[in-house]
C-alpha cells in the first residue's frame, strides 16, 4: 500500500505543483524518495515535531497548497490530535493526513505504535472524511481523489506493504462515500475494511463450503458511512458479518447494528473486532490480529462454519 | 533620509494614540453588552495590533492587505473586531452582536469570518500555521509577509517552540512574529510562577530567529524594529506591555483577564480613557 501511494502521489505531483508532502521524521517510501529528489521545496520534514507537520498543513492549504501530512497512523493522530482537530477540521481544510500502518500492522513495536482506535477516532471529529483502502488499487484510486478534492480535511489510513490485490474481480468501482462490493454472493455479506480483508476472503471461502454463497463488500469510506447502501445490504441478506481492525468503541460494527435497529433490520448480525485492550503480544501482523480473537478459525468456529 | 527613517518620521504618533483610546473605548462599550470577554489581554496589544494594521501590513490599490495578520492569542480577538470594524471589513451590526446567537463573532476568532486568518483560540497553534503560510509564500515566490502575534503564554506550549524551530530550518524571513510579553497567564504572574521561562531574547536567538524585545505599547519603537530587521530569518519581536492598559484598576490584575466590568467600573474605566485622551 506504501508503495502504491507513493507512486500515485509521484504522479499526481509532477502534474500538480500545489501538491506537497510534510512527513515527520520517516523515511519516504519508493516514489516518494524520488519526488523528494526531484521536488527538494515540496518534499518538508519536520523531524520528530509531529504538531508543527499538522499545522504547517493548515496554513499552507489555506495559501492555496495542497498538502498531505504523512507518518506512521499513530504519529498522525495521536500526538498532534487538537491540531488536526482545531487547525484542519475545524478550519475545514483540503488537507490529507496519511497514516501509515493504521490498525496494529506495527505489530511487533507495542501498543505505543498501534493506531488500534484510529478509525473511530478519526469518525468522531466533523468534518474529517476517513479513507481505509483495503489493497493498492484502493490506494491509487483514494490518493488520486484526496489530490483532486475540496471538501476538506481526510485521514486516509494505509497498511504497510505486501497487500494482496483483491479487487481484480470487483465488480464495483471506487467511489468515495459508497460501498464497494469485491464479489457478489446471495446469503452472506461480508462487511470489512483495511488490511484485515484478506481475511474476510478467507472467511467467505468457508461460508462457500458450508453452502452459503456470499459477498465482499469493502467498506473504504468510513466517513461519511454509506448509510443508505448499508441500509439495503441489513434488508437484502439474511446474515451481515463484520471483519475489523478498530477498537470496539466507535467502529463501524457499532454503527451498522445501530443503522439495523433503525432499519428494523432482522437479520443475524455477527461483528468481530480489535478487542478494547492493550494486548502485550508481539509478533506478526497475523499474530496481533489473531491475538486479538481475529484469527479466522476462531471467527469460523464463532459462526458455526468448519 | 533612507525610507525607513522617512516612514517613522511620518508615522502620526497622535493619531495612532487616539485611535487606541477609540478601540478600548469601543471594547469597554461592548463589555456592557456581554457577561464576559477578555478585556484585558486585549488591551496589553492594542498597540501591536493597531501599528500592525494600521502601518506595517501593506494594503493594495483597493484597501485589501497584501500581508496576512494572524491573531494566535484569540483570546485578544476584540481589538481586532474593533479595528476590523473602523475599516469596514466588519460592521457595526457584527460587533453589536458579538457573542449572541444571531452573530457571528465569538470571544475567539474563526476562521472565514471577514479579515480572520485563522480559527484560535487554543493556545499554540497561531505559529504553526502561520509558518505554513509563509512556506507557501515562499514557494509562490511572493513578497508576502506573514504576521503573527503570539500571547507569552503561547510560548509555554512545546507546539510552539516546534514552529520555532521549524520556521528557523526554512528560513522564513517573511515571518514575523510579536510576543505580547504581559507576563501574566490567566493564574498569576509567569515571572513569579515560571522563571525559567525568561530570558526571551537570547531563547529566540537560540532557536535561530532574529529577536528584539520593545516596549509594546510604542507604535514607533516596534516599526523601527521590524523596518530595520537585519533579514534571512524569521523574527520576534518581544513586546513589553502591560495586562489591562490603560484603566488603572485592571492594569496588572488577573482576573480582568475574563472579567467584564460592571457599571461603576465601566463609568470609572471610560472617565480614565476620557482623561488620556486630553
Amino acid at each position: 500500500m506504501r508503495n502504491r501511494f507513493a507512486d500515485t502521489f509521484y504522479e499526481l505531483g509532477k502534474a500538480d505543483p500545489r501538491l506537497c508532502v510534510v512527513v515527520a521524521d520517516i523515511s519516504p517510501a519508493g516514489s516518494i524518495a524520488k519526488f523528494r529528489n526531484e521536488f527538494p521545496h515540496r518534499f518538508i520534514n519536520t523531524g520528530v515535531s509531529e504538531q508543527i507537520m499538522i499545522g504547517m498543513t493548515a496554513g499552507m492549504a489555506q495559501r492555496g497548497l495542497k498538502p498531505f501530512a504523512y507518518t506512521i497512523a499513530t504519529f498522525t493522530l495521536y500526538r498532534p490530535f487538537e491540531m488536526v482537530r482545531d487547525d484542519l477540521c475545524y478550519q475545514n481544510l483540503p488537507v490529507t493526513i496519511v497514516g501509515v500502518g493504521g490498525g496494529v500492522n506495527y505489530s511487533t513495536l507495542g501498543a505505543t505504535h498501534h493506531a488500534q482506535e484510529d478509525v473511530a477516532i478519526a469518525s468522531a471529529i466533523p468534518n474529517l472524511s476517513v479513507i481505509a483502502p483495503c489493497e493498492p488499487s484502493e490506494v491509487e484510486a483514494a490518493t488520486r481523489w484526496c489530490a483532486l478534492q475540496e471538501r476538506g480535511p481526510v485521514y486516509l489510513r494505509l497498511g504497510k506493504a505486501g497487500e494482496p490485490d483483491l479487487s481484480k474481480a470487483a465488480p464495483d468501482p471506487w467511489i468515495f462515500g459508497t460501498l464497494r462490493r469485491l464479489r457478489v454472493g446471495s446469503d452472506v455479506c461480508i462487511l470489512s475494511y483495511g488490511p484485515i480483508m484478506k481475511r474476510a476472503f478467507a472467511l467467505a471461502q468457508r461460508f462457500e463450503a458450508a453452502g452459503k454463497s456470499t459477498t465482499i463488500v469493502s467498506v473504504h469510506t468510513l466517513k461519511p458511512l454509506d448509510c443508505d447502501g448499508l441500509a439495503r445490504i441489513l434488508q437484502t441478506y439474511a446474515q451481515v458479518v463484520i471483519i475489523e481492525e478498530c477498537a470496539p468503541n466507535g467502529s463501524l460494527a457499532m454503527r451498522v447494528k445501530e443503522l439495523a435497529w433503525n432499519a428494523n433490520a432482522t437479520c443475524r448480525i455477527d461483528t468481530f473486532t480489535l478487542k478494547d485492550a492493550f494486548i502485550h503480544c508481539y509478533g506478526s501482523h497475523d499474530d496481533i490480529l489473531d491475538a486479538h480473537g481475529l484469527a479466522v478459525r476462531d471467527l469460523s468456529a464463532h459462526l458455526g462454519l468448519q | 533620509m533612507d525610507a525607513r527613517v522617512a516612514r517613522l518620521n511620518s508615522f502620526d504618533v497622535d493619531a495612532a494614540q487616539r485611535r487606541c483610546l477609540r478601540y478600548r473605548r469601543r471594547i469597554l462599550d461592548i463589555s456592557q453588552q456581554v457577561g464576559a470577554l477578555h478585556i484585558a489581554p486585549a488591551f496589553s496589544c492594542t498597540e501591536i495590533t493597531d501599528v500592525l494594521y494600521n502601518s506595517l501590513m501593506r494594503q493594495e490599490a483597493n484597501g485589501a492587505y497584501h500581508d496576512v495578520f494572524l491573531m494566535s492569542k484569540g483570546h485578544g480577538c476584540m481589538v481586532q473586531y474593533v479595528i476590523l470594524e473602523e475599516q469596514g471589513v466588519l460592521s457595526r451590526e457584527d460587533l453589536d452582536a458579538y457573542c449572541k446567537p444571531n452573530g457571528r463573532l465569538g470571544a475567539h476568532p474563526d476562521y472565514e469570518t471577514p479579515g480572520i486568518a485563522a480559527s484560535t483560540g487554543s493556545l499554540g497553534h497561531g505559529l504553526g500555521i502561520a509558518t505554513g503560510q509563509a512556506y507557501a509564500e515562499k514557494l509562490k515566490a511572493s513578497d508576502v509577509l506573514i504576521y503573527c502575534l503570539l500571547s507569552d503564554g503561547e510560548f509555554q506550549e512545546g507546539s510552539t517552540w516546534e514552529a520555532m524551530m521549524m520556521a528557523a530550518n526554512l528560513k522564513l524571513d517573511n515571518l514575523i512574529a510579536f510576543m505580547d510579553f504581559n507576563d501574566f497567564g490567566g493564574l498569576e504572574r509567569m515571572s513569579d510562577g515560571h522563571p525559567a521561562f525568561y530570558p526571551l531574547v537570547p531563547k529566540a536567538e537560540s532557536f535561530g530567529w532574529e529577536a528584539v524585545e520593545v516596549d509594546g505599547h510604542d507604535e514607533l519603537a516596534m516599526q523601527e524594529a521590524v523596518l530595520s530587521r537585519r533579514g534571512g530569518r524569521p523574527m520576534l519581536v518581544v513586546c513589553r506591555t502591560v495586562k489591562g492598559k490603560g484603566i488603572s484598576f485592571m492594569e496588572n490584575v488577573a482576573i480582568w483577564h475574563y472579567r467584564s466590568p460592571n457599571k461603576e467600573e465601566y463609568q470609572q474605566g471610560l472617565k480614565e480613557l476620557a482623561a488620556a485622551a486630553r
